[in-house]
């Protein structure tokens, strides 16, 4: 089991650790809910430093990242990022992740942990334009600092403007004393902030800066169980959850990273127009329990009739809505906001709504 | 870690507190923390009576689902009103405000079958 670079103070502060994706990672430190409303109302620290960085660079890295992504990577301009997916080729995903634009033919992939080695295989299988590929994974840390208050907090840390980066853009300059750490306004909680990378012999000054530096807006470590519910809230989209190889991209909502412009030629792009065009038979759909009770992933999504309808994907009961909320493919002719579902709980039908996402704000 | 002298557990984590011909049920403090915050406990098989081990109902956390089982055969007689509102009482006080069920037993020597406080404290490693 691998560990990130700040295993030994998640222990220090007495994080329940899990194995996941093949790290031992915090779960939790204080309580899922606390850590949840800490980030909503406050801010917090994850350490996500399992997740995977790989660099594409040279000539062929715009052509190569064009082929093999479903976004338009011609679209970024430097210091953008974008949301993106790997195609498997079988109309499924590979992987979801983002795509940071350094300068001209260097880019950078941040890709889920769980799928770094599936990832790194796939892009060198495919990679027949010739772009230089690192997989800079065990080198780079990265810390998400999420909340309202995170911009005060970091910006305590370094003379570049926080409040001058915009959401999916980020600036390399110096933080903490540091020089090169990649500051990007992007985050996975929908509470506004930052996730900040860097080498791994600066993981633990860092984390000593961040923490003494948000003393006064009572900063705290979050841990992946609080990550889960903030993302639910949000209706993002978790690899392994709510999409995997089997999933495409139009069924899940994200036809907006998919794109079909005739400069682009990507690998499923023709099977995924045909779906775009006919419509997917199932749609990933957000919905509110009416009933009480808490969707799990897995459970089956029935009509009143009792006939199954569909999955659900991810569920839980949200923090700040107090109520279960949860995704799950559903066939598309009970899709529509507003349609009546129910989710099978232990042999009962428990009522809910198709709702639009996301489910706060 | 609290273990109360005066309850039976089950290796299951529950405990059991007798009060004349009727007990009390709930999770123990190792149980609760294991679980982490508790948002729902589901309980609907009031009347119905239900041998030792049997499932009386789930409790869930954030996280996780776990069912809850009987420490001994009996009839369950209440649910505690207040876990329908507050399921974190559970999380505050897991032996006291925090009981889940009171069940009538329908044999007294299946007690004899459960773990002392420090048969308990063992299972755990507390």
């Amino acid at each position: 089991m691998k560990t990130t670079a700040f295993f030994e103070i998640h222990k220090q502060l007495g994080a329940k650790i899990v194995p996941f994706a093949g790290f031992e990672m915090p779960v939790e430190y204080s309580g899922i809910k606390d850590e949840h409303m800490t980030v909503r109302n406050g801010v917090g620290v994850f350490d996500v430093s399992h997740m995977g960085e790989i660099w594409v660079k040279g000539p062929k890295a715009l052509a190569f990242l064009q082929r093999v992504t479903s976004n338009d990577v011609s679209k970024l301009k430097i210091g953008q990022a974008q949301y993106s997916c790997f195609q498997n080729s079988k109309g499924g995903i590979v992987d979801d992740l983002l795509v940071y634009y350094f300068e001209p033919e260097k880019y950078m992939l941040v890709v889920n942990a769980s799928n770094i080695e599936k990832d790194w295989n796939w892009l060198v299988s495919q990679n027949n334009e010739g772009a230089e590929l690192e997989n800079a994974s065990d080198k780079i840390c990265q810390l998400a600092i999420q909340g309202p208050k995170a911009t005060e907090v970091l910006q305590k840390l370094t003379d570049v403007n926080l409040s001058g980066i915009k959401y999916y853009t980020f600036v390399t300059g110096k933080f903490a004393g540091i020089d090169n750490v990649i500051i990007s306004a992007t985050g996975y909680t929908g509470a506004g902030g930052f996730e900040i990378y860097f080498y791994k012999e600066y993981a633990e000054q860092l984390w000593k800066a961040i923490f003494e530096a948000g003393a006064e807006e009572g900063i705290k470590p979050i841990g992946l169980g609080a990550r889960d519910t903030l993302r639910l809230e949000m209706g993002y989209c978790l690899y392994g959850n709510d999409i995997d190889d089997t999933t495409s991209p139009i069924e899940a909502g994200l036809g907006w990273i998919t794109k079909f412009t005739e400069s682009k030629n990507f690998i499923d792009k023709d099977l995924l127009l045909k779906q775009k065009q006919e419509g997917a038979k199932r749609k990933l759909c957000g919905f509110v329990l009416i009933d009480r009770g808490i969707p799990r992933h897995g459970y089956p999504i029935v009509n009143a009739e009792g006939t199954i309808i569909g999955i659900v994907t991810s569920g839980t009961q949200s923090p700040v809505l107090n109520v279960g909320i949860g995704m799950g493919y559903v066939k598309k002719e009970y899709s529509e906001i507003g349609s009546e579902i129910f989710i099978e709980i232990r042999g009962k039908k428990i009522k809910a709504e198709i709702v639009k996402l996301p489910f706060i704000f | 870690m609290n273990i109360p002298e005066n309850l039976k557990y089950t290796k299951d984590h529950e405990w059991i507190r007798v009060e004349g011909d009727d007990a009390f049920v709930g999770i123990t403090d190792y149980a609760q923390g294991e679980l982490g915050d508790i948002v729902f406990v589901d309980i609907d098989t009031v009347g119905e009576t239900l041998e030792k081990e049997e499932t009386f109902g789930t409790v869930e956390a954030v996280k996780t689902v776990s069912d809850l089982m009987m420490p001994v055969g009996g009839e369950v007689l209440e649910i505690n009103p207040e876990l329908e509102e507050n399921p974190e009482l559970v999380n505050k006080d897991p032996y006291g405000a925090g009981w889940m069920v009171r069940i009538r037993i329908s044999d007294v020597a299946e007690l004899e079958s459960l773990l002392n406080a420090e048969k308990y404290k063992e299972l755990i490693n507390a």
